[in-house]
């Protein structure tokens, strides 16, 4: 037994096994994620959501993909083809690779890069365009605003993300995930949330952090790529069976890498709160804590305007996280704790 | 400069009201019936469409087939018809027939009846294929109903889709308090889940 479990913690082994491992949590997160969803907007709106699926319709989520596979693509006339069939692949495909560098636990990650949150943010960007080359090349108009309306979302929610991923490398002098959440040990006084001797701000930068990723990963009350109520379906509009299905699996993929990476920018990853039993359950509860919360944002609040939107993003978060880096910057500075 | 921070910290707190405000729904109750598992009571008033009410001494229905609900009838959907049986003092009714088509549920036919031998079923599942359906044969709908003693008065007509257990062990006929309670709860139709919203 010890064995195989150093047979398979060499190197072309555990790359298998890391893809095999998040290929499937992802996919069970995004089926599973969904049923959440479905019976968090149940619950508050005082309805109890799936029910007739299985037991409190677990096995909904199983029926909807069931569905979504036997359903035909269709693929419209002049539609550019490669891109239309290439884009929700490239959604997918960035979340996915980015997860590989995410500590699930002490032991549990794909890969150790010593620039994961780079590497998580560059390809970031890609998700972005991947939407607009699936609003563009469907040769829908409703398609090619809400792909209009992704850029602009996503340029204007980049900065202010990058400026609080900024400030969170100077506090931790590091962009190893794993080394950002070894550095948090010890309990949730020691967590980045609460470094108020580098950062007086830092509560203040992870609602920017969260507010941000909710706009990037499309969710409401940023939800401006799928307004279903204005757009059709926005950049989705001409996709059906599958091809969707890919969108939205996606979108909770990007969900839950969001919500990993503000567990480890800020909450401490793995490490326990009180300081002992440290590990996997740590990191599942405080992401799925924060995923939830995604979920009850979007069943309180209702889509904002485009430009409410925009100006929250100029206006309030580019500023305040501006401000907050120029800060933790002069307090490194002046007290060098670091 | 600082109704800027006033205003975000205004915002701020409002959405921080909503949240607080959606998840203590969250912890809530469910309002939801799930129809075909549970329904809500009926009203005790419902106004479904008229029936014919069993005389609980004889066990024939009350009616005489004086026709005043017929004439009372502003769309003219009922039709009544009575023979006298030799022996009893009066006529008994034979044929009543309510085409529920043109009916309005207006009641008038309810009110105009002196001896309250009809009512309101309560009878609500109306869905039909074809128009016949609802031309109703009250008096055979009546006779069906007899010759089971076991059978509550008023048993539904149609399969209700409520979760109940068989019917209740024969109740002898209810003595009718004619005015207060025109219409008998059967035991039938008891509800499931007792929450208004």
């Amino acid at each position: 037994m010890a064995n195989l479990l150093h047979i398979i913690s060499t190197e072309p082994f555990r790359l298998g096994l890391a893809l095999l491992l998040i290929m499937s949590f992802v996919g069970l997160n995004a089926a599973y994620l969904v049923w959440v969803e479905r019976k968090g907007a149940g619950r508050f709106q005082r309805r109890p959501g799936p029910t007739e699926v299985g037991y409190a319709g677990l096995i909904q989520p199983i029926a909807d993909a069931v569905k979504l596979l036997s359903k035909q693509l269709i693929m419209p006339d002049g539609v550019d083809a490669t891109l239309f069939r290439v884009a929700p692949l490239l959604v997918m495909a960035p979340s996915l690779i980015s997860l590989a560098v995410v500590p699930f636990s002490e032991k549990l990650f794909g890969r150790d890069i010593n620039a994961g949150l780079l590497l998580i943010f560059a390809l970031g960007s890609i998700n972005v365009m991947a939407i607009m080359l699936g609003g563009w090349s469907s040769r829908n108009k409703y398609a090619i605003i809400s792909a209009a309306r992704v850029v602009s979302q996503n340029v204007a929610y980049e900065i202010p993300t990058l400026l609080v991923v900024i400030t969170m490398i100077m506090v931790t002098g590091t962009m190893d995930l794993n080394e950002i959440v070894r550095q948090q040990a010890g309990g949730f006084w020691r967590w980045n949330l609460f470094r108020w001797d580098v950062n007086p701000l830092a509560p203040v930068t992870f609602l920017i952090l969260y507010i941000c990723m909710l706009a990037e990963t499309n969710r409401s009350p940023f939800d401006m790529a799928e307004a279903e109520s204005e757009l059709v379906a926005g950049a989705y509009t001409e996709y059906s069976g599958m091809g969707f299905g890919v969108f939205f699996m996606a979108e909770y993929a990007n969900i839950l890498l969001g919500c990993s990476v503000a567990t480890v920018l800020f909450l401490g990853g793995w490490q326990s709160p009180v300081g002992i039993w440290s590990g996997l359950f740590w990191f599942l509860a405080k992401m799925y804590f924060l995923v939830f919360s995604v979920v009850w944002v979007r069943w309180t609040f209702p889509r904002t305007q485009f430009y409410s939107l925009l100006n929250l993003s100029w206006k309030i978060l580019i500023p305040v996280s501006l401000f907050t880096l120029i800060l933790t910057s002069a307090m490194i500075k002046i007290f060098a704790r670091v | 400069m600082k109704n800027a921070f006033k205003e975000i910290a205004l915002g701020f707190n409002s959405l921080l009201t909503g949240m607080r405000i959606t998840i203590g729904q969250f912890f809530k109750r469910t309002v939801t019936v799930q129809y075909p598992h549970e329904t809500l009571p009926i009203p005790a008033r419902f106004r479904g469409h008229i029936e014919l009410v069993r005389d609980p001494e004889t066990g024939q229905a009350k009616c005489y087939a004086c026709k005043l609900c017929e004439r009372a009838c502003p769309s003219d959907c009922i039709i009544v018809d009575g023979a006298k049986i030799e022996g009893a003092k009066k006529k008994s009714v034979t044929v009543y027939k309510l085409d529920f088509t043109k009916c309005s549920l207006c009641g008038a036919c309810v009110e105009a009846c002196r001896d309250a031998a009809i009512r309101y079923s309560r009878d609500y599942n109306l869905a039909g294929l074809r128009k016949e359906e609802f031309i109703m044969d009250l008096f055979a709908k009546l006779e069906a109903e007899a010759p089971a003693a076991g059978v509550p008065l008023a048993a539904p007509a149609r399969a209700q889709p409520v979760k109940t257990e068989p019917a209740a062990p024969a109740p002898t006929p209810m003595p009718q308090p004619a005015a207060a309670a025109p219409i008998s709860d059967p035991p039938k139709r008891e509800p499931v889940k007792v929450d208004a919203p």
